[in-house]
């Protein structure tokens, strides 16, 4: 994930000073700020608001009217509106290729995020477990893999599997495997994903361990004493102890890896550009070679609208399992 | 006994492998950067650089325009930053400490559109930006940025505000403060730690944007880091010493960033959550 993407709704990274609000019920005690309050809060997220539509609504209501044009370079440069209505929609609903990339995006999401969760988890786990010098250790690699900035890590990557001078493929031939020796890791569409796959579980895993270690240490121990007082191993006490009470967490962190995984870009696109025969592009990247490459910017448009929708009614589910646990919150 | 002692061990020896593994590629950055050529391209991996050279560092140094996009990318991110904060700011005072019709969709929107698709929306954003002549430029660069990083900053800094204390800004105005000054005098020293922790992370996002300054930044003087970075291995074919080390050179800051704001972050949070 990059760290851009690792913006984390600021309830989840600051727990602390989130829930540290006034509780709701309690009124201001001032009232003469009760009939000031009519404007004042309304000019003072004025600016915010004025910037959120103007860079962020318009852009959207824009890409949805492109969609619907046929909006070519032709149609750029002699600047001609031309509607087509649902065309371009059709045209990708109809299209296998599309389907395709859908089906990629979705496995290549599922496999991502099942990677991220399990492993995260474990040494989430591990980080409670270890004595305080190790956890240090470990946390400072974490942090280190974490802080990496995507490009420079896709850079890395790029190297650690070169095909002739990787050390990746030179330590596959040391370990017996040697038609490894010079192999091409973005010749192939499995073994391209495959790296991504690597860079993108390398870079998320942090956010899940730390959290999950976080999350561990509001456990009271007495859960803990009473479940292996009742003859629980760890496995047991995971299951009763661990997993219930961290639900809710494991359910918005699953989410929010999902849809940063869907929407992952750099990484895609820079170690490969989708290559190879655009067989690795998923939905972002999809969108971005035929609306920006070929330059059909309303066929672009289109599918990423259509990837918007998806991601929209992932962040629905998302917003409700964190609103429900927050509602007296807000 | 025996296993007592496995179950001793294990997970230690765990957390050492792991710790390679998690390390490895940063390790195998500057290790490479800071080769000989001959170590960088050898049949036989060289895992430690010997004989440290700083010929990689001064290539990528002295290639075309490396100033001017080191210039962009600061000026770009720390702009965002700081617009961010002045917008921020009084939003997330109105949002954590009045009452008012909307309040409660302002913050579901802030929400929204902290996860907005930006990857996904560059055609319609291209497009924006043809319309208004503004291709090759850091101005809308700079007012992207400003948005992606604004809903993380409220949101943030909403927290903290909230975190303070109420009864020290009243009794700033019962000591003849009025409302603005109470905030100015009393609240705002408290938020530093906040302002602190919402700016390195908005300047980590703004420095590692790559997919909109890749479209909307053809020509090399309105680019950005991440862009020759991406295209520094065709340009100096698979040098990959000096590749390296401009990775290097781009990663530093971040990772210095890092380190700052894992320490000041932390501190912020607990000065927060002392108020109980």
């Amino acid at each position: 994930m990059s760290i851009e993407s690792k913006e984390v709704p600021a309830d989840l990274v600051a727990p602390g000073a989130g829930s540290a609000g006034p509780p709701p019920g309690k009124r201001a005690r001032g009232t003469g700020q009760g009939a000031r309050g009519g404007a004042a809060p309304y000019l003072l997220i004025l600016p915010a608001a004025l910037v959120t539509v103007v860079l962020l609504g318009w852009p959207l209501v824009n890409n949805g009217l492109i969609s619907f044009q046929n909006l070519n370079p032709r149609q750029l440069i002699q600047h001609v509106t031309e509607w087509t209505g649902f065309d371009n929609y059709s045209g990708q609903l109809g299209s296998s290729d599309f389907w395709s990339v859908v089906l990629r995006t979705v496995l290549f999401t599922a496999v991502n995020v099942f990677l991220i969760m399990l492993i995260g988890s474990l040494i989430g786990l591990l980080l409670a477990r270890l004595g305080k010098r190790m956890r240090l250790l470990l946390m400072l690699g974490l942090a280190l893999a974490w802080a990496m900035p995507v490009i420079a890590a896709t850079t890395v990557f790029q190297w650690l599997f070169d095909a002739r001078y990787g050390v990746v493929n030179y330590v596959l031939d040391q370990l017996g495997w040697h038609s490894m020796a010079h192999y091409n890791w973005i010749g192939d569409q499995l073994s391209t994903f495959f790296v991504i796959i690597v860079l993108i579980v390398w870079q998320s895993v942090p956010f899940v361990a730390f959290n999950l270690y976080a999350a561990t240490t509001t456990i009271s121990k007495e859960l803990y004493e009473a479940a292996s007082l009742d003859g629980a191993g760890a496995w047991k006490s995971f299951t009763s102890v661990t997993f219930p009470m961290l639900r809710p967490f494991f359910l918005a962190t699953t989410f929010l890896e999902i849809i940063w995984v869907f929407k992952a870009f750099p990484q895609v696109y820079a170690i490969n550009q989708g290559g190879p025969d655009h067989l690795t592009e998923t939905l972002p990247v999809h969108a971005f070679v035929e609306g920006m490459g070929s330059q059909h910017f309303g066929v672009g448009a289109a599918i990423s609208i259509l990837t918007i929708l998806i991601l929209l009614a992932l962040m629905a589910y998302y917003f409700r399992i964190v609103l429900k646990q927050e509602e007296d919150e807000l | 006994m025996r296993r007592s002692l496995l179950g001793r061990v294990w997970p230690g020896a765990t957390a050492v492998v792991l710790f390679i593994g998690l390390v490895f590629p940063v390790y195998w950055m500057f290790a490479t950067a800071f080769k000989q050529n001959k170590d960088v391209i050898s049949e036989v991996p060289v895992w430690f650089p010997t004989s440290p050279t700083f010929e990689h560092f001064a290539k990528a140094m002295n290639a075309d325009g490396f100033w001017t996009l080191v210039g962009n990318s600061f000026t770009v991110t720390v702009l965002a930053v700081l617009f961010s904060l002045v917008i921020g700011v009084s939003a997330s005072f109105a949002i954590a400490r009045m009452r008012f019709k909307g309040r409660k969709s302002t913050i579901l929107v802030m929400m929204m559109a902290q996860m907005a698709p930006w990857e996904v929306m560059v055609i319609a954003i291209y497009l924006v930006v043809r319309d208004a002549d503004m291709l090759n430029s850091l101005v809308p660069l700079t007012a992207f940025y400003t948005i992606m990083v604004l809903p993380f900053t409220i949101l943030t800094l909403r927290g903290f505000i909230a975190a303070v204390p109420k009864e020290l800004e009243e009794s700033a105005m019962v000591d003849g403060c009025t409302r603005r000054q109470a905030f100015v005098k009393v609240v705002f020293p408290l938020l530093a730690p906040g302002l602190m922790s919402t700016s390195l992370f908005g300047f980590i996002t703004a420095w590692n944007e790559f997919p909109l300054v890749l479209i909307l930044s053809k020509d090399p003087s309105a680019q950005t880091l991440p862009v020759w970075l991406t295209g520094f291995r065709t340009t100096f074919g698979d040098d990959w010493g000096a590749t390296m080390a401009a990775s290097s050179l781009f990663a530093v800051p971040i990772l210095v960033v890092f380190l700052i704001l894992q320490r000041r972050a932390v501190g912020g949070l607990t000065s927060g959550a002392v108020k109980g």
